[in-house]
């Protein structure tokens, strides 16, 4: 520790700390442009310029090391002088367009300017002009403003892991551009806007469209990714203008993935609903909430006479709040059906009978950081889970060895030790070789002798050898479940094998949760078989408990599972794994309500619609995949007739005549699923109690499908955010396959196929990714193009046209 | 004796007379009644009238909607919203003053970087009905194209003094 004296005051610096960090602990402000504290040191803009005692010169208070008995001034004569100096440099050539600039208000040059700057320029010649670069559909460019503080360029190599900002040229030459012909495709890259101390890079959907002082600014919670991001939201004339990160250093730091920062725009789109609507004589009609409601316990009363009470099934998203999936888990449980789930995409829920809690992420976020070896088993890291990536990628960055299991090879901008890609079908093999070369070293006293048995025929492969050692040699490991091996067809199997092996390695077991409240959802009892709180319901009490993949199934002969459907924010289309079977089911049924943000195409198979509020016009709350709660307030009105989902819900649970459906407040129901003191960490448990794994896959005749989620179509807010539909990484989706695979079909890249998935197809692009393993052909889900085609790991056969 | 002296003043009228001496003075000095709207008061080239919105020589319009003018408004009656223009400019969509609520301070015509929003001479105009106060982007402009010479001119007499 060393002591320093800023301003007269005694701080101690930690060993290597700067004389800014001395400064900021005591809470003075020393200007600055291109100091940041989540990026390295540049000390390029010379803002900070301080006098220190016995240094001939000002010296840059961000990048002057802070050396015992130093003496700093901040505001002496010399000081200010040199900083005032800099300013009058840094103005030359800035152009004097505050007042078309977005940037003004909330910009440092301008803030600074006035403290710093003076009113009238001492220089006469011609400023310089720099081109505007085009940076893609999410950052505009206004480069004449740029002073060169090269926080983009840092935030690029070193938060986002990928270089796609660069200075080039020197001095008056010098400029920030993107490679020659590329845009900024990453998908942090919306932060660059936020850090970005001019106007140079603003956000382009933003766009002159308001003046930072007229916004007011609401906190709330990102609804998308499992992390829970913390939100500043931004609203004039009760419409949401931006949305901007809410520092917490617990979640996301202080930056927002562009699917947060973005996906705002689909809440003011175009598709929202505004009005019930239901559907008599197969002619829809808007109404008013009276009679759609009135319409709606009719129609699931006579299908409970006709049919019985389990004949009822519901399906809520887990991007829906706890509160709404609460009362919907409710509603259907006293209407005496167990038909319940929030896991639409998911097709095994063999271990669910095992849970011995709620999956979560068997960890902090920030503690990711730590953690020295690190084994990632199908996911699609970047896109699902951004800014858990950079998590990841600071810990990599910090010496931890990433190993992945993965069907897919995509570049995780950061340095990976082992990679195992192989195809879905091998992916518990591959985990099974893993247990096993982890048993050369540790003993298996834990695993069950049936486990044992299973794992002798195993031969090992060197990459699963490599991955067991570094989880076996490291002190803190983890292993994590992405999205795809929750999708996976043998889920259960690859959670069982990942439990042994994490319980063997003595490693963490996480799971990256899918969505804003995957979580949350289990809590709230959204899942059959469990109540509130993981509480055991039994199957003989309610009659059916049908999972989601029993309720979507569709048996030719038996027709769909449940005669009634309630939808809750789900566009099952998109969202189911098998999204052919799912359509059927729902179309055959009998009576399906869909309580829905956007009208979408849900006219085409509901008799009802009701429209409910998205998380910016209601209260609610979320638990992220650290089971962190975090509850919101709505930050305006609902557009139109729309109401919070979970006041429909409680109309509807009164209109049914159903006990307990009179809270006032969305807090009385977060009450009774939220204890108030005892913390739910203790509810969270990834551990599989007597489940029976079985490491033998079935082999597909054809092509199997790697059916991933594309980033920007992962929920209904994101598919219609207009200006994340023109990124890169919403191109329409294409049918992956390595070279061999293309040979062997014949076709070129670039030439259009015909897919076959059960008796759905759909005509592709094919493209060449030796990524792919054999025999699988990457195709993206979730997608209006491919919403034909069947299972998310389904058998695919391609021809040529 | 004051009530003799107050006895004569009221029989000799003296009150009246001394009333009647100050209409008489009056009767016969120049007169300073301004017969409106024949004739009118001089104006300075200050005057805060009418608002009106300007436009470039070349007929581009001047506002940028960069709402210095709604933001310094201390009534509020200025109402903007704004968005790109197809040429990538960053130009108003709505531009409402609300002539009710203006108190004629003339801190928007301060505020305006680009000279876009000024007060005219013009104080002769009126509604009828509810809304008919509420100037939008249009009717401003159509103030500014009628009355921009004058505005011209009177900008130039107040240019040594800014």
């Amino acid at each position: 520790m060393i002591n320093i004296e800023i301003n007269g005051k005694q701080v101690t610096v930690p060993k290597g700390g700067t004389v800014m960090d001395g400064a900021r602990q005591l809470g003075i402000y020393i200007p600055h442009f291109c100091y940041h504290k989540k990026l390295s040191i540049a000390a390029n803009c010379r803002m900070c310029l301080v006098q220190v005692e016995k240094a001939p010169k000002p010296l840059p208070a961000c990048a002057t090391p802070a050396t015992e008995g130093m003496k700093v001034f901040t505001h002496s004569q010399q000081a200010v002088t040199a900083q005032k100096g800099v300013m009058e440099f840094l103005l030359i050539n800035h152009p004097l367009d505050c007042p078309i600039c977005d940037q003004g208000g909330e910009c440092q040059l301008q803030d600074l300017a006035v403290g710093y700057g003076t009113s009238e320029s001492r220089y006469q010649e011609a400023k310089r002009v720099v081109v505007n670069k085009n940076l893609g559909p999410l950052i505009s460019t206004d480069m004449t403003r740029c002073i060169h503080c090269t926080r983009c360029v840092r935030f690029g190599q070193e938060i986002a892991g990928i270089m796609e900002l660069g200075q080039a040229g020197r001095g008056e030459h010098s400029e920030i551009l993107a490679f020659v012909g590329q845009t900024v495709d990453s998908e942090l890259s919306g932060n660059v806007i936020d850090l970005c101390p001019v106007g140079a890079l603003v956000s382009k959907p933003f766009r002159y469209s308001a003046r930072t002082w007229e916004l007011s600014r609401r906190k709330s919670i990102s609804p998308h990714c499992g992390l829970g991001s913390n939100l500043i939201v931004q609203i004039k004339q009760n419409r949401v203008m931006r949305v901007l990160p809410r520092e917490n250093e617990e979640i996301n730091e202080c930056w927002l993935s562009d699917k947060d920062r973005f996906a705002y725009e689909g809440l003011n789109s175009d598709d929202r609903l505004t009005t019930p609507m239901i559907k008599r004589n197969g002619q829809w009609h808007t109404c008013d909430w009276q009679e759609a409601l009135v319409f709606t316990v009719e129609g699931l009363k006579s299908v409970m006479e006709k049919h019985g009470a389990s004949s009822v099934g519901a399906l809520g998203s887990a991007h829906s709040t706890l509160e709404e999936l609460f009362l919907l888990q409710k509603l259907v449980r006293m209407l005496g059906s167990g038909n319940i789930d929030h896991r639409v995409r998911q097709s095994d829920f063999r271990a669910d009978d095992s849970l011995e809690g709620v999956p979560w992420l068997g960890m902090n976020i920030a503690e990711i950081e730590q953690l020295n070896s690190i084994l990632i088993i199908g996911s699609t890291l970047r896109k699902d889970h951004p800014l858990l990536a950079h998590r990841f990628r600071q810990a990599v960055k910090k010496g931890a060895q990433l190993s992945i299991i993965n069907p897919i090879d995509d570049d995780l901008l950061m340095r990976t030790a082992h990679r195992a890609i192989v195809a879905p079908a091998d992916m518990v093999h591959m985990l099974a070789q893993v247990l096993k070369a982890v048993a050369e070293t540790k003993s298996l006293e834990q695993v069950s002798a049936h486990i044992k048995q299973a794992i002798t025929a195993v031969s090992i492969t060197d990459v699963a050898r490599a991955i067991a050692k570094s989880l076996t040699t490291n002190p803190s490991t983890a292993i994590f479940l992405g999205n795809l091996a929750q999708h996976h067809p043998q889920y259960a199997d690859i959670h069982a094998i990942a439990h042994l092996i994490a319980k063997v390695t003595g490693a963490n077991l996480g799971f990256l949760g899918e969505a804003a409240n995957s979580v949350g959802a289990y809590l709230a009892g959204a899942i059959p078989g469990r109540g509130v709180l993981g509480s055991e319901i039994k199957s003989d009490q309610n009659g059916f408990q049908f999972n989601a993949a029993r309720m979507l199934g569709h048996d030719a002969n038996a027709g769909p599972a449940c005669q009634a459907y309630i939808l809750m924010n789900l566009e099952l289309e998109l969202d189911a794994y098998n999204p052919q079977q799912a359509m059927k089911s729902i179309n055959d049924a009998e009576f399906v309500i869909s309580l829905s943000t956007f009208k979408g195409s849900i006219t085409s198979y509901a008799d009802v619609v009701l429209p409910i509020a998205p998380f910016t016009e209601t209260s609610g709350t979320f638990v992220s995949t650290e089971g962190r709660v975090q509850s919101f307030n709505g930050v305006v009105t609902p557009l139109g007739d729309t109401r919070p989902g979970w006041k429909v819900l409680r109309v509807l649970g009164n209109l049914l005549q159903l006990d307990g459906f009179d809270y006032e407040t969305s807090e009385q129901i977060r009450a009774q699923v939220i204890p108030a003191e005892d913390a739910i960490t203790r509810y969270l448990n990834n551990n599989l109690k007597d489940y029976q794994v079985n490491i033998s896959s079935k082999k597909l005749d054809g092509l199997q499908r790697i059916g991933e989620v594309p980033i920007y179509q992962a929920d209904t807010i994101v598919r219609r955010a207009g200006s994340l539909q023109l990124t890169r990484d919403a191109a329409s989706p294409k049918a992956w396959m390595s070279t061999m695979m293309l040979e062997q079909l014949g076709a070129r890249e670039g030439e259009i196929v015909r897919l076959r998935q059960g008796n759905g197809e759909a005509q592709l692009e094919v493209a060449c990714d030796d990524g792919i393993p054999l025999n699988c052909i990457r195709i993206a889900c979730a997608h209006p193009h491919t919403s034909s085609l069947g299972a998310m790991f389904g058998e695919v056969s391609v021809e040529k046209l | 004796m004051e009530r003799i002296k107050h006895f004569f003043k009221s029989f000799l009228l003296f009150e009246l007379l001394k009333g009647m001496k100050v209409t008489g003075r009056y009767l016969f000095a120049p007169k300073i009644t301004v017969h409106y709207p024949e004739e009118k008061t001089p104006q300075s080239p200050r005057f805060r009238g009418l608002h009106a919105l300007r436009r470039y020589p070349n007929g581009e319009e001047r506002c940028i909607a960069c709402k210095l003018c709604e933001a310094v408004c201390p009534a509020l009656a200025i109402t903007i919203e704004s968005e790109q223009r197809e040429d990538g400019t960053r130009r108003t969509t709505r531009y409402d003053i609300d002539m009710i609520k203006c108190i004629f301070c003339g801190f928007c015509e301060e505020a305006c970087p680009v000279d876009a929003i000024v007060e005219t001479r013009v104080l002769e105009y009126h509604g009828e009905v509810r809304g008919d106060l509420t100037y939008t982007k249009e009717m401003l402009l159509a103030v500014g194209d009628r009355y921009e010479e004058q505005i011209a001119k009177d900008k130039a007499a107040d240019a040594p003094y800014r």
